[in-house]
């Protein structure tokens, strides 16, 4: 039974280009290793916090867009919390609407990103 | 009310009535079926300038929408996108 999820996290902004590559990618591997497939994903870079987390005012967001069984979201979680370069992550099942609007959103994105090449 | 008596009483300037502007839910009227919690800027429409919810007597939206409003402005807040409290948001 694979369900739709979409987890953004947030990276302390202390670490460096290399270091969140290789945060992002640790997750991406953990996505692909299981019997999930991931969709989507979205690096929105370093962003101010609407208010101080762990003393910080900005981070590194990003979005994961998968398809999954519901005994991983589990162990994803654990491995978020582990983790001490992510200050904070959301994971959401995506309803039949939410799978339609983020569909309908990554068409959006992926026109404006070849408009403005 | 439907008699004027504007032999009566002449304004030199006449008061003007507002006519009311019809409340109606947005996302019934456009078709919108999910309300973002990562879209930040079309979520501050909902949100006084403190950043709490704003009732939805004023904002017109139907109860179901107002519902999955609030939950995506929480949602939101919870990751940071919006604030919980603030002085300036508009």
């Amino acid at each position: 039974m694979l369900n739709q999820y979409e987890t953004v996290f947030i990276a302390t902004p202390v670490l460096s280009e290399a270091q969140i590559k290789e945060a992002v990618g640790k997750f991406k591997d953990l996505i692909n290793s299981g019997d999930c497939e991931l969709i989507h994903e979205e690096h929105w870079g370093l962003k101010k916090l609407a208010y101080p987390i762990q003393k910080k005012s900005t981070g590194f967001y990003h979005l994961f867009e998968f398809k999954a069984d519901p005994a991983f979201i589990g162990k994803l979680e654990t491995e978020y919390r582990r983790d001490e370069r992510i200050i904070r992550f959301i994971t959401l099942k995506l309803d039949k609407n939410a799978v339609e609007y983020s569909a309908k959103r990554r068409i959006k994105l992926s026109a404006k990103a070849q408009k403005e090449e | 009310m439907t008699s004027s008596n504007s032999s009566e009483i002449r304004y030199l300037t006449p008061p003007s009535v507002e006519i009311k502007k019809k409340k109606y839910c947005r996302f019934k009227k456009n078709g919108i079926k999910y309300v973002d919690y990562k879209d930040p800027e079309f979520l501050k429409k909902f949100l006084t300038e403190q950043g709490k919810i704003l009732p939805r007597r004023l904002t017109g939206t139907s109860l179901k929408y107002q519902r999955k409003v609030s939950q995506a402005v929480k949602r939101a807040r919870m990751i940071a996108l919006l604030p919980y409290v603030t002085d300036l948001l508009k």
